[in-house]
């Protein structure tokens, strides 16, 4: 394209500061509301006229406390656990798609293709209804098992595409010293696939994170609600108090993992969500 | 992985070799030891609730008066069909799909612009903090523009106060039109983001010579934008579009979170939810999740005929 001229480095300078605002702002906002004191709360100011922890004491040791700890609880432990199985079994299901030949293939793709258009709310009546029945509603399995549909279906596409990219005749030359698919799997390919596998972790971490539909439909009390299906039932220390500044603070909690998964792993991610998506 | 799996039977129809050699069979069979697992799960956890849902939408069925179970066939959908409530709801869903999907193309494209060009310096910088509306919880951010805009807490109104019709008291989720406007503003916000990323993975694919030879020709700026840039990367900006739509009509959390379906902004995903869970009509429920999960089909039927869209060969499996 030539060299930049002056005017055109300020232009995208300005564009570049532009999405810098755009991304953070409504951030900034919520961090912000976290650390009003409660006179502060309706000043209707961007910014507090002076910090407190006051909202952080309530939904940590204060009254809001059973409703927050136990959610945030709830929350990591099914997030991981469902990005934990998604990842382990789209890890075989890709490898198995990018590497053998196997009558099939198409079918599995197009599957987790349609699963991942189905409308979540859909599943929610059926599974609302066949839970209560058999005892999972408001259990921690009642929520990983549905997480599944929103998991797999990436995992699998993403993993998929990072498994193309991978020098398969290692494997071969593997295979040929004589190891078999199984060993050569283990000792050649696993080693290679890590990165891959770690950043669909991630990716699957967030959506599972973010499920709300599920957490509110298929729970009712702490015992599996998840964080955004709690902080949907926040409620004020008085009736006369909004629980606006209880839910920033929580807001702000639930934010942090994933603000530090961006900022370690940016590249990885963008890697993942685009190779999964438009080039295969 | 000890579970095996029987091959699917309609998928035999592939050529099979005179003589199977021994190899391939064991390619075959490994290959559905591996892959066979995450596709019983897939199928368990949507084929069976979306079966057992057609099933129990037959019913006049209401969870605290099991006894009265009765099948009713069709009528639940005759219901909901001859209901205005339904159909307004698919007119917001509509109206909310249509209009962040445009306006997220839009700013989309632009983001994706700038981080294609922006100078290396900040490049990493910015695919950082694009990610960051992308990865945070759709309840988070739909109580940030909440917070934003209520005029309790919010510093929107004191901001803009300065324009016509907008003062202190103005009470965004009083209204239809004003609720809405907050709720596709929160919707964009975070989803944009993930149009931006698909895009600039297109813009990547657009090749430089034709770029720089359209230049040569004395291409306006524009003209190059129109005859080589947006061709060269239809299927990125298809399948954006595709995955947006579908995602976009789904819309849920932010309409729940801010209005709960007041002000006439009930969308069909918090029908279904409002009819199962708050009312435990789990036959009317049903029959309305049945009905989302059709028009979902069907969007993607309209894409994938209507646009020519090969969504395995876009997605990387042509």
């Amino acid at each position: 394209m030539g060299a930049i001229s002056g005017r055109e480095r300020a232009a995208w300078l300005i564009g570049g500061l532009v999405i810098f605002v755009y991304a953070l702002f409504p951030v900034a906002w919520i961090v912000s509301l976290s650390f009003k004191s409660p006179a502060d709360l309706t000043n209707k100011k961007f910014l507090p006229t002076s910090f407190t922890k006051v909202n952080y004491e309530q939904i940590l040791t204060g009254g809001a406390k059973d409703l927050f700890l136990p959610a945030l609880r709830n929350s990591i432990g099914i997030a991981l656990i469902a990005t934990f199985i998604s990842v382990i079994l789209a890890m075989f299901c890709a490898y198995a798609i990018a590497r053998l030949n196997f009558p099939g293939r198409r079918l599995i793709l197009t599957t987790a293709l349609a699963v991942s258009i189905f409308p979540v709310i859909s599943i929610v009546t059926p599974l609302f209804n066949l839970w209560r029945e058999i005892g999972l509603y408001d259990t921690w399995a009642g929520l990983i098992i549905p997480y599944l549909s929103l998991t797999l279906p990436i995992s699998i596409w993403t993993l998929s595409a990072f498994f193309r990219e991978i020098p398969w005749e290692m494997e071969q030359a593997a295979q040929v010293d004589g190891a078999t698919s199984w060993q050569a799997f283990r000792k050649v390919i696993v080693p290679l696939a890590a990165p891959g596998v770690f950043t669909t972790a991630i990716i699957a971490f967030f959506i599972a994170w973010n499920d709300f539909v599920y957490g509110i439909s298929l729970t009712s009390t702490n015992a599996a609600r998840p964080v955004p299906a709690a902080l949907a039932f926040f409620t004020g220390s008085s009736q006369f108090e909004e629980p606006t500044g209880a839910i920033s603070a929580a807001a702000v909690i639930v934010t942090i993992p994933v603000v530090v998964l961006v900022l370690l792993f940016q590249r990885r991610i963008v890697a993942g969500l685009t190779n999964g998506a438009v080039k295969g | 992985m000890s579970t095996v799996t029987e091959p699917a039977p309609t998928q035999a129809a592939e050529p099979r070799r005179a003589r199977t050699t021994d190899r391939a069979r064991q390619e075959r069979s490994l290959g559905w030891k591996l892959a066979g697992p995450a596709f019983v799960v897939m199928l368990a956890v949507t084929a069976y609730p979306i079966a057992n849902a057609l099933w129990l939408s037959l019913f006049d069925y209401r969870l605290t008066d099991p006894t009265n179970r009765r099948f009713v066939f069709l009528k639940n959908y005759v219901v909901i069909l001859g209901d205005p409530i339904w159909w307004r709801a698919v007119g917001v869903t509509l109206l909310i799909t249509v209009i962040t999907v445009v306006v997220e193309l839009v700013i989309g494209f632009g983001l994706a612009l700038v981080m294609n060009k922006a100078l290396s310096l900040i490049r990493p910088v910015l695919r950082t903090v694009i990610l960051i509306p992308y990865a945070i919880i759709t309840v988070v951010s739909a109580f940030a523009w909440q917070f934003a805009f209520s005029n309790t807490s919010g510093f929107v109104n004191d901001w803009f106060s300065f324009l016509p019709g907008i003062s202190e008291t103005t009470d965004w989720f009083g209204g239809f039109w004003s609720s809405l406007a907050v709720i596709c503003a929160s919707e964009i916000w975070k989803t944009t983001p993930f149009i931006s990323l698909l895009l600039l993975a297109g813009l990547a694919q657009v090749p430089e010579e034709m770029q720089e030879a359209a230049q040569v020709d004395g291409a306006t700026w524009w003209q190059r934008m129109y005859k080589v840039t947006i061709p060269n990367m239809k299927a990125a900006i298809m399948v954006a579009v595709l995955f947006r739509t579908l995602d976009a009509f789904r819309v849920f959390d932010n309409v729940f979170i801010m209005t709960a379906g007041a002000q006439g902004t009930e969308t069909v995903s918090l029908l279904a939810y409002r009819q199962t869970i708050t009312r435990v009509e789990i036959g009317m429920g049903s029959a309305v999740s049945v009905l989302l999960f059709l028009c979902v089909v069907l969007i993607s039927f309209v894409f994938v005929k209507g646009f020519r869209i090969n969504l395995a060969q876009a997605r990387g499996e042509g």
